[in-house]
């Protein structure tokens, strides 16, 4: 690569002592001083205003106002970052896996939408096909009925922490594959990189009490890792982890971890999001 | 001779002021999203000598319960922060300047007897350029811990769709490590250079604010009684 270099005077400086902490007072009155003086007071004006309006900015973004537990610039750069990792993403990118041996049980952190007892036997999967009115219902052998699969990944806390689990379940993709209920023409997804074109672009899952809920893009939905979870660390949930069936995603922080899912739909906007309401990103991806 | 040398040119301190609060709200932001999982110290087995932090100091900044907010910030102030090193780096090579930043084969020497000179075991400071070996060094390390922090933060950002970074720097956890440490790298950078400032005295400070030093230039040198020129490639 070519460099520009700067003009090289015919005699540059050469090296000598440093200037810091010698007595270097200009002349009063002398022409140096009076450019000193100019220069200096013209920058100190610029740097000043400069700064000034730094803090008043700042301060306008922080006033603005609120969109979901956030002033509004902030939620549209989160929501910018979101499309752009939206943009970026492929669904052959894998969270790595590791050794089902390393696996460990994840702290409980919150109960929102566990709060009822869980009633196994009555439980169903209540999901509204996309552009349907008639909900479906399926039971927790249906569901087991369908292809397993298993794999042992890293759980990330939106907080900071992670920790490898061991999950078991079937893929969401597969479910859309065999009950075609998430595009308009009732297309199956044979292969989650050849979605239907008339797929919906969200998902919402929502706790049968409908106090925890969360939205998840089509293509983070449809992510080979991203399961209708119904095993943790080879045994059955328990209900403080999400029986009889929960999201798992580790495509996303743990806060899109939905437990207990009562009922999934397919929408056209973005589904609420019980986090992103109180501040947090609605994308949250990884 | 008494002359006024232009040191830093204006981008130069464009890009040096907007780092200035831009890095440290980071920093600040950084801490609100540290302290929802504030697990790491100083420190062996069941003693630990310094805990990343104490409650008291949370409290005194009140710095709990604003993850979201953190994040935010982060979030938004990450591109400025990317934007404006990667403007000065471009600078810099387009402008030439670099060759006043880069450290060179003597500046390691220089470097040792500056320290000396600081620490008040020497009497004189080696002749400086720009800057001297110490200076290049420090400034060429702390824009390697910019490029750092941009590559773990992204790591730790989206560790699936970058993975073979985060696999690379040794996975999530590692990879949140580096960033901290590299945090308390510019902590410790911070310190020196303001205790450097201040012992420079003003002179120094004013150079980053209007450009032009005030300098006694030995008479061999350029004759124009206003602004010379310094020549970057000349022997200290």
């Amino acid at each position: 690569m070519a460099i520009e270099l700067p003009p090289t005077p015919d005699k540059p400086i050469p090296p000598h002592p440093s200037p810091d902490g010698q007595d270097l007072a200009l002349p009063p009155g002398s022409a140096l001083s009076q450019e000193a003086t100019r220069r200096t007071r013209r920058s100190f004006i610029v740097g000043g205003l400069a700064a000034l309006g730094g803090v008043l900015g700042w301060r306008y973004l922080l006033h603005r106002p609120d969109a979901d537990g956030t002033p509004l610039p902030f939620r549209r750069v989160l929501d910018a970052n979101g499309r752009l990792s939206a943009a970026y993403f492929r669904e052959t990118r894998l969270a790595p896996e590791f050794p089902k041996s390393l696996a460990r049980e994840p702290r409980q952190n919150g109960n929102a939408g566990l709060q009822t007892p869980l009633d196994a036997a009555a439980w169903r999967l209540l999901v509204e096909p996309y552009g349907g009115t008639t909900v479906r219902e399926f039971t927790l052998a249906e569901i087991k009925a369908l292809p397993r699969t298993e794999f042992t990944t890293q759980l990330k806390c939106i907080e900071g922490w992670s920790v490898v689990v061991n999950w078991a379940g079937v893929r969401f993709a597969d479910f859309l594959n065999k009950y075609p209920i998430a595009s308009r023409s009732g297309q199956p997804i044979t292969d989650s990189t050849k979605p239907p074109a008339d797929l919906a672009p969200y998902v919402s899952v929502v706790t049968p009490d409908e106090e925890y809920y969360v939205g998840l893009d089509m293509q983070s939905a449809i992510h080979p890792q991203t399961l209708l979870c119904y095993e943790m660390n080879g045994q059955p949930l328990t209900p403080e982890h999400g029986a009889p069936l929960r999201l798992v995603t580790p495509l996303k922080y743990g806060i899109k971890h939905l437990k207990r899912i009562g009922t999934i739909s397919f929408t056209d906007e973005r589904p609420a999001d019980y986090w992103a309401e109180q501040g947090y990103d609605w994308d949250s991806g990884h | 001779m008494k002359q006024l040398v232009e040191k830093h040119p204006l981008a130069i301190r464009w890009f040096h002021w907007v780092n200035f609060p831009v890095l440290s709200l980071m920093i600040w932001s950084g801490l609100w999203i540290y302290w929802a999982n504030d697990i790491y110290r100083i420190g062996w087995g069941q003693t630990t000598l310094f805990k990343f932090f104490p409650q008291s100091f949370y409290d005194t900044f009140g710095m709990t319960h604003k993850l979201a907010q953190g994040m935010n910030w982060h979030f938004m102030l990450m591109w400025l922060f990317f934007a404006n090193g990667l403007l000065y780096v471009l600078y810099t090579l387009f402008s030439g300047e670099w060759r006043y930043l880069l450290p060179n084969r003597h500046s390691l020497r220089e470097a040792w007897q500056v320290t000396l000179h600081d620490l008040g075991l020497r009497k004189t400071a080696p002749p400086v350029q720009k800057y001297n070996g110490a200076q290049r060094i420090a400034y060429t390390a702390v824009i390697l811990m910019g490029v750092g922090s941009l590559l773990t933060g992204l790591a730790i950002y989206k560790p699936v769709q970058f993975g073979w970074l985060t696999q690379g720097l040794g996975g999530y956890e590692a990879a949140r490590v580096q960033h901290f440490v590299l945090t308390l790298g510019y902590v410790l950078f911070f310190v020196v250079h303001v205790a450097q400032v201040v012992r420079a005295g003003w002179n120094n400070f004013r150079s980053m604010v209007a450009g032009f030093e005030v300098e006694d230039v030995p008479t061999t040198g350029a004759a124009s009684p206003v602004l010379a020129q310094r020549d970057p490639d000349a022997k200290a």
